[in-house]
């Protein structure tokens, strides 16, 4: 710089009005290194780190201090619905993700907006789900699918747009919601519309160019592994759709997905096992390839979306060390899974969290499931069956702590659902593909007795190695709560309508701390720490399929229980 | 004009969705006639144009040349009746835009507000069959609540009463469209009340 320039800069400096805003440091970039192994004080990944745990070792805040939490800042994202994205936190830098495509980039210790994207969404795209759960991180950008259907490339500390790049057609009702899962410089997103009669699938770009590496469709066509498994060319349309996170091994290279229903929902068109619906699949990140599966439950009637993958714990099973994959089902079990190098994926172990009265036992080799064909809806009768059409646990993530070796879920019991006779329905582009009347589906929701049960939502904690339920906090209304647990010995959970936010202790299920939060919670709790003081943060904010079941609630008890809506980013720390 | 790259591109996106041929047709058909005319996609008889005063009303899934529908059409306390509106003298059928779907459902004429009875013709009333929420399809008839739901997030609709919100999320009425009768086929007389689509 000259001297004139400088000169004049100064002057500039000295003139202009002094507007402060504090920055967090340079952007790190964020590396496979990094992901493998990521440190206590950032949140790089959707669930924490690339198992799915949904843990943070941080102990600064403990079961000790917890009741000292207040809050440190929040922020009004200025949208209404689902608020379901954890704050992704890198170095100061936090990135939240709300309904209707928006992105905020904001600074961790002070909630200062740093930038803001938000995607314009076509107004002849319907919402069927309007939320978005979060983003993947990597190098110096910030990755987000969107609700119509896109992949958006953002530069981290700018939020300039790099690439966009159309996944889905949106006029199909492809959408997606989920946080793309990020590695080895490739960027994984899959599509909803279990609903709409997608063919569900896993596509990935590379992180660079956008451009699209591979894409492995979640229903066996003709010809393929498992395409004897539907008739005719059902699989077209038949579902599986991905919209949650998948979990990865780097070790072995292989990412972890959770596959939805198949559609339409009665079953009397797709005779079969309907492979690779209500399933967890093994796939090769280099090549998408499929290595290995297992199906939870086999040609689905129920709605149970399998959609959450699987954590992935080392621990002992039935007295075994195994690599294993845990996943609490839609179905209302249990599974515990051995996965191997090769990508197989053998049985070990189910067990029934809730109530479910449409299986009459388990295969203890293979892990399928028999079922009381009474309890299977579809065309000519109506049927009730247990659990819900929303299952023992829906999406919201189970959570494990490795210090107390205890796997915790977010499960609901004691709700059943009604479905009444199906009607006949051929696939139409754009429109619902579902084989019920919709206002038989909205207004499916049962008590299992008849009569309100004395509790609905539980958090469970079961230790693996014994396969025992270790404790349960049960509460008097459905629960829509996400898990996280910490190195400090707390698990923390929204998910009820009367808008708190707790924490337990890890160990005992024990409530050490609870505030109300200005909407409901059913996002994904995290924690993270700037300036060497740690913070646990959430957002809050109603919506989606939460206030569907509590529509069905305010129906059964003819009553309503309003929950207000609006988003807010919350961020606690210990006072002093 | 009209840029013939989009003929390309109806023509593709057909292939690929499997559009029934006649639909193709018509859409093709359509396209011709806009080249023809020299029109533009925002021109008033467009596929993408708004329905306007003058427009008849046809099925939703009908196929081929567009046939009007009349009052008979719309059964008394009947289900509703989803339909897009058409320009008769060009035939062009209003529904490359779904903001344009509309319901349709007959009462007893003293059954429905007097605001709504001004709209209405023979107790048929026409609203934008898209929720004022998230833009999703307005089509389930809950008979015991006079409200039509949606299927995505159950707002519901009082027909009988200019579509005022009666619950759910949605945050205002659905646009009304006001109907007249000609030669036994009903007819648009204006635009609709308001903007249609979603509010997200």
């Amino acid at each position: 710089m000259t001297n004139l320039r400088l000169s004049l800069f100064c002057a500039a400096l000295l003139t202009a009005p002094v507007v402060t805003i504090a920055q967090p440091a340079e952007y790190t970039p964020v590396t496979d290194a990094r992901l493998k192994n990521p440190e206590p004080g950032n949140w790089l990944h959707y669930r924490g780190n690339y198992q799915g745990w949904g843990y943070s070792p941080l102990t600064k805040i403990n079961t000790g201090n917890v009741g000292k939490l207040q809050l440190a800042w929040s922020f009004a994202t200025g949208q209404v619905e689902g608020h379901q994205s954890p704050p992704f936190v890198n170095n100061g830098y936090m990135f939240v993700t709300t309904p209707g495509a928006q992105l905020i980039a904001l600074d961790a210790k002070t909630g200062t907006e740093l930038w803001r994207y938000k995607k314009e969404i076509p107004a002849e795209f319907l919402q069927l789900h309007p939320t978005n759960r979060g983003v993947a991180l990597y190098g110096d950008r910030v990755y987000m699918a969107t609700v119509d259907a896109n992949l958006v490339a953002l530069d981290a500390k700018t939020g300039k747009v790099l690439w966009t790049t159309q996944v889905g057609d949106y006029k199909a009702l492809q959408y997606i919601t989920l946080a793309p899962l990020v590695a080895k410089g490739k960027v994984m997103v899959g599509s909803s519309g279990g609903e709409t009669g997608v063919r569900g699938f896993v596509a990935a770009y590379d992180a660079d160019s956008g451009k699209e590496a591979w894409r492995t469709y979640t229903t066996a066509a003709p010809g393929e592994p498992g395409g004897d498994t539907w008739p005719g060319d059902t699989h077209k349309n038949g579902g599986g759709s991905i919209w949650i996170t998948g979990t990865y091994d780097p070790d072995t290279n292989l990412s972890f997905w959770g596959t939805g229903n198949p559609a339409p929902w009665p079953t009397e068109g797709r005779k079969g096992d309907n492979l690779y619906t209500t399933s967890v699949v093994a796939m090769d990140v280099d090549t998408g390839k499929i290595k290995g599966h297992h199906q939870y439950h086999h040609n689905d009637a129920w709605d149970w979306d399998e959609v959450s993958a699987p954590l992935l714990i080392d621990t002992e099973i039935k007295g075994k060390k195994v690599k294993a994959a845990v996943h609490a089902g839609r179905n209302g079990y249990l599974w515990m899974l051995e996965r191997t190098a090769e990508g197989k994926i053998n049985f070990i172990d189910a067990k029934a969290y809730v109530h479910n009265d449409v299986f009459t036992g388990i295969d203890a080799k293979t892990g399928r499931p028999s079922y009381n064909d009474s309890k299977r809806p579809g065309m000519g009768k109506a049927v009730n069956f247990c659990p819900s059409l929303w299952g023992g646990k829906d999406w919201p993530p189970e959570a494990y702590n490795p210090k107390t070796g205890l796997f915790y879920i977010p499960a609901n019991d004691n709700l059943c659902s009604e479905l009444p006779a199906a009607e006949d329905i051929k696939y139409k582009k754009g429109d619902l593909y579902i084989g019920y009347p919709i206002e038989g589906v909205l207004g499916s929701l049962r008590f299992r007795d008849g009569k309100r049960p004395t509790t609905i939502g539980e958090i469970q904690a079961w230790d693996l190695k014994t396969g025992k339920k270790a404790w349960g906090h049960k509460f008097d209304r459905p629960i829509w709560a996400p898990l996280f647990t910490t190195g400090g010995g707390l698990l923390f959970a929204g998910g009820t309508n009367d808008r708190m936010f707790r924490a337990f202790d890890a160990k005992s299920g024990k409530v050490l701390w609870q505030t109300p939060t200005p909407s409901g919670v059913t996002a994904v709790p995290m924690s993270f720490e700037v300036g060497g003081e740690q913070y646990i943060a959430v957002q809050s904010g109603w919506g989606v399929d939460a206030q569907r079941m509590q529509d069905g609630m305010n129906t059964l008890l003819k009553n309503k229980t309003p929950v207000p809506q609006g988003g807010v980013v919350m961020v606690y720390k210990v006072g002093k | 004009m009209t840029d013939c790259s989009d003929c390309k591109h109806a023509l593709l996106a057909s292939q690929r969705d499997n559009v029934p041929e006649s639909a193709t047709r018509r859409k093709l058909l359509q396209l011709s006639a806009g080249l023809a005319a020299g029109i533009t996609a925002l021109s008033p008889d467009s596929a993408f144009a708004r329905p306007a005063s003058g427009d008849r009303l046809v099925l939703e899934d009908a196929e081929g040349t567009p046939t009007p529908l009349r009052v008979q059409d719309i059964p008394l306390a009947g289900k509703p009746v989803l339909a897009f509106p058409f320009t008769p003298t060009t035939k062009t059928v209003k529904d490359d835009s779904r903001l344009n779907k509309i319901v349709l459902m007959r009462f007893a004429e003293s059954d429905l507000d007097a605001e709504t009875r001004k709209r209405a013709v023979k107790g048929v009333v026409a609203y934008s069959a898209i929720c004022t929420h998230q833009a999703c399809d307005v089509k389930t008839w809950v008979a015991k609540d006079k409200a039509l739901v949606c299927f995505c997030h159950s707002s519901q609709f009082l027909l009988l009463e200019q579509a005022k919100v009666n619950g759910g999320p949605a945050p205002r009425a659905l646009p009304a469209l006001p109907l007249a009768e000609e030669g036994g086929q009903l007819v648009i007389t204006g635009p609709f009340t308001g903007k249609p689509g979603g509010s997200a």
